[in-house]
C-alpha cells in the first residue's frame, strides 16, 4: 500500500509503551553495549548461522548457479505493521522474493535493514523477526547481511524495513515485454486485492466480520514450476501497489499492443467485492502481495493455468484476457456486457462519498 | 453476495439491452435523440464502471446531472475549508473532496504543506478524532445529499448528547428535489427523463418525484447494479414511447413511497431549508439544509462568526450548461486543455466520472 502523508492529527500514540527495557531505545542504535545485545539476542539468534556469523561488514557469497544474477531492492513502510494474514516482516521477505521470482529468478540471498523508532516494543520486534525467519526459511532465501538503526521518536512510524535480494536466473526464461504479440494470453495466479484491503481495513479500524486477509505469500515455487513453459512466457509481474490496473496499463504503454480483459474472469473474492463496494474503491487498483500476473503465448495458456493450479493445490489461476491490437489501451468487458477503459490508478486510494 | 450477483447477470443484461434497442428504434423514438439524466453520483459511477453507454443505441444519450455532491461543491467552500485548516482546525473529510479545486489550491495540496486534513470513511470518525484530540477543533466537511445527511446528522445528534464541544460542521448539505425543480423549470432544458437516485430516494421516498413527473418528465427510480440501471433506462423509454410521464419505482426493494420516516424526522429536528450554492449552477434558493439556530454551535461558521468565502467560479466554464444537458463537453474551450482529470476546473471534470471526465476518459473507448 502506498503510504500517505501523515500529519499531526494522527490519533495520539497508544500511551506509554511500558518501561524502557521492553522497548527500543536510542542507545539500541548507538553501536555500544545495548546495540550488541540487541543484535546478539534478536538478530544472530535467528539468522546467525549463515553468512551473518561473525558479523562481517559485508557478506562473501559463492557465485550463484543459473545463467545470470538477479538483483533487487525494496523498502517496507506498511502501516500498521501487523495486519490480518501477516506483518511487515513476512511482507518484506515475500516482497523481495517475489520481485526476484517474477523476474525469472530463484531467490538466494537477501539483506535486512531495520529502521526502528525509539519506543518501539521489543515484543513486536521479536514477532516481526520471527516472521522474517519463518518466511525466509520457507522461501529458501538466506539473510546474508543487515543493519539496524534507531531514530528518535516521531522520525519514523514504528518500524521500516529495507531489503535487497539476489537470485539466480532460472534457465529458459526470456522475459521481455517486447516479445508480447497479439493473441497472447493474460493469466493471474489467484484472487486479487486481498492484501490491500486487509491493510486498509486494519489501518482504518474498519471492523468487518470475515474481512479480508492479506494474500502475502511467496510466488517463487510457482515460477519454478513454470520452467517447462518458460520459453513461452513473455512477462511476469506481481501486482502490488496499483494492483492489476497498474500492471496492465504500464505494460500497454511499453509496446504496440493493447489488452482486453473480462471482468467475469478476474478472481475477486466475495469479501473483496463487498469491501470494495463499501469503500467505493476499484479492486483493480488494489494491491496483492502473493500473486502473479503473466503474459504467455496462447499455445501454453491452458498449460500455465494447470501448472499454477497444481502447484497451488487450489483452482485459483485463470486466464483473464488477451493481447489485442488496440494500441496502448486496456479495455474491460464488464459484467453487464459493456466495455470500458481501464485507467492507471491515480496514486492515493480515496474512498468516494457516493 | 449471491443476491447482488443476480443483478449483474450478463445474459439478463443482454436481454434488457435488446428491449432497449427495440424501444429506441420504435416509431415514437427512432427519429430523435433521447436524453436521460441521472442525478446521483453513484449512478454516474456505475454507468461508467459497467460500460453502460457502450451497450446503448446511438440515439440514447446519458447525461450526468448535478447529483455528485463533491462535483457541485463550490470553490468558496474549498477555500473556506483550507482557511479553517490554516487557522489550526483539523479538517475531517470524505476522501474524494481532496482533489476538488478551490480558487487557488486543493485540500490535498493543503495537506502536503502541513495542513491537518484527515480522510474519514464514516462521519463517526470525525467525532472519534475530536474525542482523541480534545484540544483540537475538528471540522467535518458536511457535504452531501439526503443519503449522507442522515448519517452525518446522527453524528451531530450523538455529539450533542455527549456534549462534545470541539467538533463542528462546515455545512453544504444539498437536497435533490429543489435541484430537479430548477432543471425542470428551465425552458431550454433538453432532458426527456430522469433516472432518479436510489439511496436518496430511500430517505425521501418515491413521492418526492411526483412534481417532476407532473411537469412531463419520465421518472424511474433505479438501483445501482447494472441490471437496475438498464431496467431503469428501459422504463424511461417505455414511458416516452407511450407518451406519458409517471414516477416508476423500480427499486422497491429499498425505496418506499414515504421514504425513511425516522431519518427524515432526525433531519427535521436539526435542519431547516437554506439557500445553497452549486458549482456550475450558482445559488439555488432553498436547495440546501442548514443547522437550526438551537444547534448553531455545531456550525463552524456561526461558531467562529465567519462567512463562507466567495471563491470565484472558474471563468469560461460551461459545466452549468453541460449539467443541464444544453451543451456537450467538447463545446467548452477548456475541455482537455486547461481542464483535465488531473487539473480539473469545472465540476464535471472534478469527479473521475463526471460528464466531462467520463467523456475525456471513456468518450471514444467503447
Amino acid at each position: 500500500m502506498k503510504q500517505t502523508g501523515k500529519k499531526t492529527l494522527e490519533p495520539a500514540r497508544p500511551q506509554p509503551r511500558s518501561d524502557a527495557s521492553d522497548t527500543i531505545q536510542i542507545a539500541h542504535g548507538g553501536g555500544g553495549l545495548l546495540s550488541r545485545e540487541l543484535i546478539r539476542n534478536e538478530i544472530l539468534s535467528r539468522f546467525g548461522k549463515g553468512p551473518l556469523k561473525g558479523l562481517p561488514d559485508a557478506a562473501t557469497l559463492p557465485p550463484p548457479g543459473g545463467s545470470g544474477i538477479i538483483f533487487t531492492t525494496d523498502s517496507y513502510v506498511v502501516q500498521p505493521p501487523f495486519f490480518p494474514g501477516g506483518n511487515i516482516g513476512s511482507l518484506a521477505v515475500h516482497g523481495t522474493v517475489n520481485d526476484i521470482a517474477v523476474s525469472g529468478g530463484k531467490p538466494e540471498w537477501m539483506s535486512l535493514a531495520l529502521i526502528l523508532e525509539e519506543g518501539f516494543p521489543l515484543k513486536q520486534l521479536r514477532r516481526i523477526l520471527d516472521s522474517v525467519k519463518l518466511s525466509a526459511a520457507d522461501c529458501g532465501v538466506t539473510i546474508a547481511t543487515g543493519d539496524t538503526k534507531v531514530v528518535p521518536r516521531g522520525q519514523c512510524d514504528g518500524i521500516y524495513i529495507n531489503t535487497a535480494g539476489i537470485g539466480s536466473l532460472i534457465e529458459g526464461f526470456r522475459l521481455n515485454p517486447a516479445r508480447i504479440k497479439r493473441g497472447d494470453c493474460i493469466v493471474v495466479s489467484g484472487g486479487l486485492a486481498e492484501h490491500g484491503f486487509a491493510v486498509l481495513a486494519a489501518r482504518k479500524n474498519i471492523a468487518i466480520e470475515n474481512g479480508p486477509v492479506s494474500d502475502s505469500a511467496p510466488v517463487h515455487r510457482l515460477v519454478l514450476a513454470l520452467k517447462s513453459v518458460a520459453a513461452d512466457i513473455r512477462f511476469m509481474r506481481d501486482p502490488t501497489r496499483g494492483g492489476l490496473a497498474a500492471v496492465l496499463t504500464e505494460l500497454v504503454e511499453s509496446g504496440g499492443f493493447g489488452i482486453s480483459i473480462e471482468e467475469k474472469d478476474i478472481p475477486f473474492s466475495p469479501r473483496v467485492r463487498a469491501i470494495s463496494e463499501m469503500l467505493g474503491l476499484d479492486p483493480l487498483d488494489v494491491a496483492s502481495e502473493g500473486r502473479i500476473v503473466l503474459v504467455c503465448s496462447a499455445k501454453v495458456c491452458d498449460r500455465c493455468v494447470e501448472i499454477l493450479n497444481r502447484t497451488l493445490g487450489v483452482n485459483s489461476a485463470r486466464r483473464i484476457g488477451a493481447v489485442t491490437a488496440a494500441k496502448g489501451r486496456v479495455i474491460m468487458t464488464t459484467l453487464a456486457g459493456g466495455t470500458r477503459l481501464v485507467d492507471a490508478p491515480r496514486g492515493e486510494l480515496l474512498p468516494r462519498i457516493c | 453476495m449471491k443476491y447482488i450477483e443476480g443483478f449483474r447477470e450478463p445474459r439478463a443484461a443482454a436481454a434488457i439491452c435488446r428491449k432497449i434497442a427495440a424501444l429506441a428504434s420504435s416509431s415514437a423514438l427512432k427519429s430523435r435523440t433521447v436524453s436521460i439524466m441521472e442525478v446521483c453520483g453513484s449512478h454516474t459511477m456505475a454507468i461508467a464502471r459497467y460500460g453502460i453507454r457502450s451497450v446503448l443505441p446511438a440515439n440514447i444519450n446519458l447525461i450526468s446531472g448535478p447529483g455528485c455532491p463533491v462535483c457541485v461543491t463550490p470553490t468558496g467552500y474549498i477555500d473556506t475549508a483550507i482557511e479553517l485548516s490554516k487557522q489550526g482546525a483539523t479538517i475531517a473529510t470524505f476522501g474524494d473532496m481532496l482533489n476538488v479545486p478551490g480558487s487557488t489550491t486543493t485540500l490535498a495540496e493543503c495537506r502536503s504543506t502541513g495542513g491537518s486534513i484527515e480522510v474519514c470513511y464514516s462521519p463517526i470518525t470525525a467525532m472519534e478524532l475530536a474525542l482523541k484530540n480534545p484540544k483540537k477543533e475538528v471540522v467535518f466537511l458536511a457535504i452531501g445529499f439526503e443519503t449522507t445527511i442522515a448519517p452525518v446528522i446522527s453524528v451531530v445528534d450523538i455529539a450533542a448528547g455527549q456534549k462534545v464541544r470541539n467538533l463542528s460542521m462546515l455545512m453544504a448539505f444539498k437536497t435533490i428535489p429543489p435541484a430537479l425543480r430548477v432543471l425542470v423549470s428551465d425552458p431550454e432544458l433538453s432532458i426527456d427523463g430522469f433516472l432518479c437516485p436510489a439511496h436518496v430516494s430511500a430517505i425521501i421516498g418515491s413521492r418526492a418525484y411526483q412534481p417532476t413527473a407532473d411537469a412531463g418528465k419520465a421518472c424511474v427510480i433505479a438501483g445501482f447494479e447494472p441490471l437496475d440501471i438498464l431496467f431503469g433506462i428501459q422504463g424511461i423509454l417505455k414511458q416516452l414511447a407511450d407518451g406519458k410521464a409517471a414516477v416508476d419505482n423500480q427499486y422497491s426493494r429499498v425505496v418506499k413511497p414515504e421514504g425513511n420516516i425516522k431519518a427524515r424526522q432526525l433531519m427535521d429536528n436539526y435542519l431547516e431549508p437554506a439557500d445553497a450554492v452549486w458549482r456550475g449552477l450558482g445559488n439555488l434558493p432553498l436547495s440546501g439544509l442548514a443547522l437550526r439556530d438551537t444547534f448553531a454551535d455545531y456550525d463552524v461558521l456561526r461558531r467562529r462568526k465567519m462567512r463562507m468565502l466567495d471563491g470565484a467560479e472558474p471563468k469560461g466554464c460551461i459545466c452549468g450548461d453541460v449539467i443541464k444537458g444544453k451543451r456537450r463537453p467538447g463545446d467548452c474551450a477548456m475541455f482537455g486543455r486547461k481542464c483535465t482529470p488531473d487539473h480539473p476546473v469545472g465540476p464535471c471534470m472534478v469527479s473521475a466520472e463526471g460528464t466531462c471526465a467520463a467523456y475525456k476518459k471513456y468518450g471514444d473507448a467503447a
